[in-house]
Order: C-alpha cells, then sequence, then structure tokens
C-alpha cells in the first residue's frame, strides 16, 4: 500500500477502479446517501423537495472530437443519462473547465457550443460553471466536469434492493461503440471506419420505459467497465446472480470485427447512450416494445434474467452450449498480440 | 497466442495495402507474402499480412456464411 | 467472420460435440489434450467448451502465450532501459501488465516512464522516424507468426539507417518447447492441438517427429469453436487407434504444409536460435532468437544498462501449469493472492494466460 500508486487501470472503472472507491473514498467519505454508489443521489433538502437528484462527473477524452461527438457533447450527455437512470427528468447543469495553456481559441468555442446544443436539445438548462487554466504539460488539453440536478418522477422506485428472481435483463443496443470509436479515432493504432460512438441522451428513452411500465427495477447506462462491470455491480449487492445469453447480446459485423482484430471483449467496453434495465419479468415484453420503438433502441434486446442459481456472479451461455463466467473488467483494454 | 483475423485487400502501393474486414480498414505490409491483387485475402497479424488465402476458399466462406445468416 | 467458412455454426458443433462423445467412449482411458496456443487457450475459455466435453477428456494449456513465458530478465532489462534519458519504449498491451522482479511496465509508466503500446512494430519504426531525438525501443516478443514481422522493421530500419529504433528481442520458437514437454518423464499428453498462426508461417513439417518418434498425434488447428472440435474428432481417432498418429491440418484454409517460406526467410536473415529461458521452463535449447551480429546496431540488447538480479516468487505453479501437470485451482496462490491485477506468475498475466483464463471463464 505505502508505495502503491495511481495507474491508468484506477480510472477504467473495472476492479481497480472499485477498489480505489471502497478502500480510500467510502474509507473517509461515510454519507449513507453515498454508500451504495448510485449513480445520482436522492436529496431530501425538505418535507416536501425529496425528489431531488444530484450527480457530477468528470470527462476526460483522448482525442477531443471524435466520430460521433466531443468532450462537450459527451460532458453534457453524460450527466444527463447519471439523472436519467436513476429515474429523474435533468433539469440544471454545472459545468467547470480545466484548460491547458495554448489549447485553441476555435476548438474551445466548438466544444462550448456543442455542449450548448446538447443542452437545449435536451431541455436541460446550464446555469453555473468555473474556468481554470494551467500550465502547458500540467494538463492534456480540456478537462470537463459537469454536476447536474434532476426530479425525480413520482412513483419510481428503483433500487438494487428491488431486483428479484425471474427478472429480465434488458440492454438498449449494440454495446461497445463509444469506447471502440474512440480507440479507433487514436491515431497510434492506425484504424480507419465510419463507427459512430453510440454518445446521445438516453432520457427520451427513459422516459418512454418508465411510462410503459411501473415495474423497473433498476437502470444503468454501461460506460466505463462496459456492461460486464454494470451486471457485476448488480450481483456484487445481491444475493443472486445473473444468467446472459450470448446469442442475445446485440452486435453489427464492423464491431465484432473490431473486438476480434483487437482481442477485445464486447461486454467490457464503454458505451455512451446505452442502458441496461432490470425489470420485472411480466413487464417485460412491455417494455422492450417501447424501447424497440424508441429511435435510440431499435436493437434493444433481452440478454438475459435474474437467477438464484449462482450467487454474487455473473453466467454467460455461449452460443455452443457452453457457461463461463463473465468477471468484473480489469485494466485497460490494450490491443493484443495473442 | 497470435490473434492474426483474415482481411481483403483493397488497393495496393508498393509493400503497402489497405484492407478491410466489415467496414474496418488498416494499411498493413504485404512483404511477407507472395503477389497479391486487390479482392484477395490475406491473414493480417500486428499490421503484416502473414498469408494470403486462396479466393475460391474465401468466397465460398463467404456464401457459407450468408446461408448459414439466413438460416438462423 | 464472413471468411472462416461458417465455422461458427451451431449445427456443425452440435454435429461435432456428438462425434467427440462417440469417439470417447470407445477410448476406455482418460485423454489429455493440449492446445499449445494462448489464442486456443482463451476460444476455449470464451465459448465455455470443457463444459460440453466428455468426462474423459481434458483439455490443458501449454506454453501457448508468448508474454506469459518472458522471464523476469527479460522485463529487468526492459524497465532498465525505460529509465534512460530520452527513451521511449513500445510495446504490445499484452506485455504491459506482466510483473517484473520488482515493478512492471504499467507500473513505471505511472512514476514516468515513458513506455507506450502500439499495435504494430510498424508504428513504432514510424514514431522512430519522425522522432529522430529519441531511442526508441520495441519490444520484439511473440512466437513465430510475430518474428517475421519484427525482422521486416528491423531490415527497413537498416535500409533506412534509422538508428534510433531498436528491438529486445523475446522472441521464442514453439516446436523446441513442445519437445522439451514431451521429454518430461512425467508429462500425459495424448495429443496436441498445435498452433494455427504459428502454423501459418512454419507448416506442418516441425511437428513431425511428434507422431514419428513419440507416438503423439498433432493436429494444426483454427481458432472458431469447430475448428477446435473437429480437430479434437481428428486427434481422438488417432488416438483411439483408427488412424495411424500424424500432423493432420484441420486449419488448412490458412496453413499450407510448406508454410511461408518467405517470411521465414527474413526471419533467419535478421535472428539467429539461440538458448533460452522460459518462465515456469527453464533454459530450452535453441528456443530463442537473437538479433544476428549483422543488425546488431539494432540490437537493445547492447544497450549498457545495470540490470538487477532478477527475483521469482518460490511456489508459483506456472511451471508445472504451462507442462500440463497441474491446474490452476491445485495452485495455493491462484484467485487469493494471485489475481489478474496482481498477478504472481506469468499465466495470471495475459488475458490469454492459463489461469487468467481459469480465472475469468471457468466454472468451477
Amino acid at each position: 500500500m505505502k508505495n502503491d500508486r495511481i495507474l491508468l487501470a484506477h480510472g477504467v472503472g473495472g476492479r481497480q477502479t472499485r477498489q480505489l472507491i471502497e478502500n480510500i473514498l467510502l474509507k473517509y467519505f461515510r454519507d449513507p446517501l453515498l454508500k451504495k454508489l448510485p449513480d445520482s443521489a436522492s436529496l431530501n433538502l425538505s418535507r416536501d423537495s425529496k425528489d431531488i437528484c444530484f450527480t457530477t462527473d468528470s470527462y476526460i477524452v483522448k482525442p477531443i472530437f471524435f466520430p460521433g461527438g466531443d468532450i462537450g457533447k459527451l460532458s453534457i450527455c453524460g450527466t444527463i443519462n447519471d439523472l436519467a437512470v436513476s429515474g429523474a427528468r435533468p433539469l440544471f447543469i454545472s459545468c467547470s473547465f480545466i484548460i491547458e495553456e495554448g489549447f485553441g481559441m476555435a476548438e474551445f468555442e466548438r466544444i462550448v457550443k456543442s455542449m450548448a446544443d446538447t443542452a437545449e436539445r435536451n431541455s436541460v438548462r446550464i446555469v453555473t460553471g468555473d474556468t481554470k487554466v494551467v500550465d502547458s504539460r500540467s494538463g492534456d488539453g480540456i478537462f470537463i466536469t459537469t454536476s447536474g440536478i434532476g426530479l425525480k418522477r413520482q412513483s419510481v422506485h428503483m433500487d438494487f434492493s428491488r431486483i428479484r428472481p425471474g427478472d429480465a435483463i434488458i440492454i438498449s443496443g449494440v454495446p461497445g461503440m463509444h469506447e471502440l470509436a474512440i480507440i479507433n479515432a487514436r491515431e497510434n493504432l492506425n484504424f480507419r471506419s465510419n463507427l459512430k460512438s453510440d454518445c446521445a441522451s438516453v432520457y427520451g428513452l427513459v422516459s418512454k420505459i418508465l411510462d410503459a411500465s411501473k415495474r423497473v427495477r433498476f437502470m444503468r447506462d454501461p460506460t466505463r467497465g462496459g456492461v460486464a462491470a454494470v451486471l457485476n455491480e448488480i450481483v456484487s449487492n445481491l444475493k443472486y446472480g445473473i444468467k446472459i445469453y450470448e446469442e442475445k447480446i446485440p452486435v453489427t459485423d464492423m464491431v465484432s470485427s473490431f473486438c476480434e482484430i483487437l482481442g477485445f471483449d464486447i461486454l467490457n467496453l464503454a458505451s455512451e447512450g446505452r442502458v441496461v434495465v432490470v425489470a420485472d419479468r411480466y413487464d417485460c415484453e412491455k417494455v422492450l416494445e417501447v424501447m424497440r420503438q424508441h429511435p435510440s433502441g431499435k436493437k434493444s434486446s433481452v440478454i438475459g434474467y435474474v437467477t438464484d442459481e449462482f450467487s454474487g456472479k455473473v453466467v454467460m451461455r455461449t452460443r455452443f452450449g457452453g457457461e463461463r463466467f463473465v468477471e468484473m473488467p480489469a485494466g485497460r483494454q490494450l490491443p493484443r498480440i495473442c | 497466442m497470435c490473434l492474426a483475423v483474415p482481411m481483403k485487400v483493397i488497393r495496393i502501393n508498393k509493400n503497402i495495402a489497405e484492407v478491410d474486414l466489415a467496414g474496418v480498414r488498416r494499411n498493413v505490409d504485404i512483404s511477407l507474402v507472395g503477389k497479391i491483387k486487390p479482392g484477395d485475402y490475406v491473414i493480417v497479424h500486428v499490421g503484416f499480412a502473414i498469408q494470403k488465402l486462396k479466393k475460391t476458399d474465401a468466397e465460398t466462406t463467404l456464401k457459407l456464411f450468408a446461408e448459414m445468416k439466413n438460416a438462423t | 467472420m464472413p471468411h472462416n467458412r461458417g465455422h461458427k455454426n451451431n449445427n456443425l458443433a452440435d454435429i461435432l460435440i456428438w462425434e467427440i462423445h462417440r469417439l470417447s467412449k470407445t477410448i476406455k482411458k482418460q485423454i489429455r489434450l493440449m492446445e499449445v496456443c494462448g489464442t486456443h487457450t482463451m476460444a476455449i475459455s470464451r465459448s465455455g467448451l470443457r463444459k460440453i466435453l466428455p468426462d474423459n477428456i481434458c483439455l490443458i494449456s501449454g506454453p501457448g502465450c508468448p508474454v506469459c513465458v518472458s522471464p523476469n530478465s527479460y522485463l529487468d532489462r526492459a524497465i532498465a532501459i525505460s529509465n534512460l534519458e530520452k527513451t521511449r519504449i513500445f510495446t504490445f498491451g499484452d506485455m504491459f501488465r506482466v510483473p517484473s522482479s520488482f515493478s512492471s511496465l504499467e507500473k513505471q509508466r505511472s512514476i514516468g516512464a515513458k513506455i507506450d503500446t502500439v499495435y504494430s512494430p510498424l508504428d513504432a519504426f514510424e514514431f522512430a522516424r519522425t522522432h529522430p531525438d529519441e531511442t526508441i525501443v520495441f519490444l520484439g516478443v511473440g512466437f513465430e507468426t510475430t518474428a517475421p514481422s519484427v525482422a521486416s522493421v528491423i531490415k527497413y530500419a537498416a535500409v533506412e539507417n534509422v538508428r534510433n529504433f531498436l528491438v529486445l528481442s523475446g522472441h521464442r520458437l514453439i516446436p523446441p518447447a513442445m519437445q522439451t514437454l514431451v521429454l518430461d518423464r512425467n508429462h500425459s499428453i495424448d495429443g496436441f492441438i498445435c498452433p494455427g498462426h504459428v502454423s501459418v508461417v512454419i507448416g506442418a513439417e516441425p511437428y513431425k517427429i511428434f507422431p514419428e518418434k513419440y507416438g503423439i498425434p498433432c493436429v494444426i488447428t483454427g481458432f472458431e469453436v469447430c475448428d477446435i472440435l473437429e480437430a479434437i474428432v481428428h486427434l481422438l481417432e488417432m488416438v483411439s487407434g483408427r488412424k495411424k498418429p500424424a500432423v493432420y491440418i484441420q486449419y488448412s484454409r490458412c496453413v499450407s504444409r510448406n508454410g511461408n517460406p518467405s517470411a521465414r526467410k527474413i526471419m533467419f536473415d535478421v535472428f539467429e536460435p539461440v538458448d533460452a529461458e522460459w518462465r515456469g521452463l527453464d533454459m530450452i535449447a535453441q528456443s530463442g532468437l537473437r538479433i544476428k551480429n549483422k543488425y546488431s546496431d539494432f540490437d537493445a540488447e547492447n544497450i549498457p544498462v545495470s540490470v538487477i538480479k532478477p527475483v521469482e516468487k518460490k511456489g508459483c505453479l506456472c511451471g508445472m501449469v504451462l507442462k500440463g501437470m497441474a491446474l490452476p485451482f491445485d495452485c495455493k496462490f491462484f484467485g487469493r493472492t494471485c489475481t489478474p491485477e496482481h498477478p504472481v506468475g506469468p499465466c495470471m498475466v495475459s488475458s490469454e494466460g492459463t489461469c487468467a483464463a481459469y480465472y475469468a471463464y471457468e466454472k468451477r
């Protein structure tokens, strides 16, 4: 511990991130609201305002402009999504910039415009912010932190504790496209494709889901660590397990080609515009139907269900009838030779 | 060991070929394989083509794959 | 993948699985089949194949991952080099988390060493060409599949006289390692699932000694589940005595008997075989590749650095696991002090290493 250092692996949402949070952050930050590590905290400001959700997130991305988006759009969508999957309507956003000395003014303007456009399209208001500039070489272009406040829908009760065996696991589309697009856009890999990040707000889709069913148990957007991290996080809070089916996971030829070439597991790759839904099995068809009708959920699929068969584990039944564990991803996804 | 995938040759410039797999493209070095032309398939490993596939083989493969897709 | 001849087809898989069960009943003993390829290890684990095979067929994983078998001394040297001024290391991603005696490339990077991952050695070479003020050291690891590519880049560096590009060769050759395994009297290998992409380069010839001298059948195998199942069928036919042990090429869509002679020519123009240490298997005669003297300007072995004496952790069973004489579960470190984030032995390091594959995918 004494000689340990923060590695890049601590920031990728897998097992190391979890350890960093549990071993250091939760050791000192002991608020009961924080304990469950929700996407956003439900605040109890006064007796009649207990339906406020609050969230924050920092955005670092290389390259800053990528196919399908940019750091600005990402920073607004990400915060909208954290509120949306908590069952809240996103209302107000704050933004804070850390900019490296020498950063292009035109690029900065492009990012800010992209944030404004994204906010407007999603009817959220950017109401406060901050700007700091650091010496050249003590930043990496630009970092953005956004915080958001939203109002929780009436009669929405989503929580790990409501999940039961038999509940369906639904995903809203092909996972991993954001991370692949980012990797693809990084020059040192030298791949070309028209693969685009899935970066988008999921609020519209989530509202349709919540309109359709009162028995949605839990939702999360599979960002860092991908679907594998979300599913493992769910079971780590439960005495149940999850079983998923490989052939039910939506993919495209391009996405599976990319994974094949670089040796990646699609379940470990980040999305920025997808949602994983856990819903009561009796509402599953209904939920799936509204998801598929929505433009951002056309490829929605029920990929598995909650089971009491293996506690705390995610198991995947493969195309060939074999079974294997899906583990919490460890470390960054790196291109491999073997 | 050794991740390697078959990719289709799109165009060739001296010992570099642009290759494609379902829309994922890259320039690869083709100096380790014999004479190839656009439309051929090569196995790609760490940015090098390491073997040429017989065209008939690759095409039968594509056809079988299409049939398989229709069947499921 | 469109070009893999329907080798992901489920119906075909069902037929092959049925055939494997039928054949296995005619053999009244445990049959131990070894793959010597990390990509096979991974394909077998990812598909959950072991669960659908008959009980008397045991798939064991040999020394199939070039990263797994790189000894501490190799990484210690790489790390010593990374501490030099104006020096940058490029490596395949697999190598990034491999533990050295006291650190890893990942940890060194966190304290400021310039270490980057690349997909291709060509990308490292391109960086060297455009950054003449930096010394670029590429970590050349991998078996016969990878060595010709790295050899080509060294030749480019020589032709273009790019003197700031060097390679630290940790390349290894597969057939000498397989030979070492069968020479161990305690081995229990009934058949080899031979590595498809190594064989693309070396062809079938180097495996002939196994059926001819030791009676062990070999099947050069592709990487789709149906490829592996088909290979098992062929192996069972030979193990049961219905067919004579031989080297069979199942992966014929990519592998020819003669392999790729021009790739071998470039490889042996730049490299020469040398006795080499394998993690877990000690020294194996003529199993490594060193850069020939005529290319010594590009050999990172010649960079003067002082390297610490390598330290190996005691009690790690990786050596036995690599020989197919123990399962990861048999190791006292496995899953306890040895996990993918804190790997003790090489087999946990690469996600294709036997222990990592077991940790991630096998239901106990």
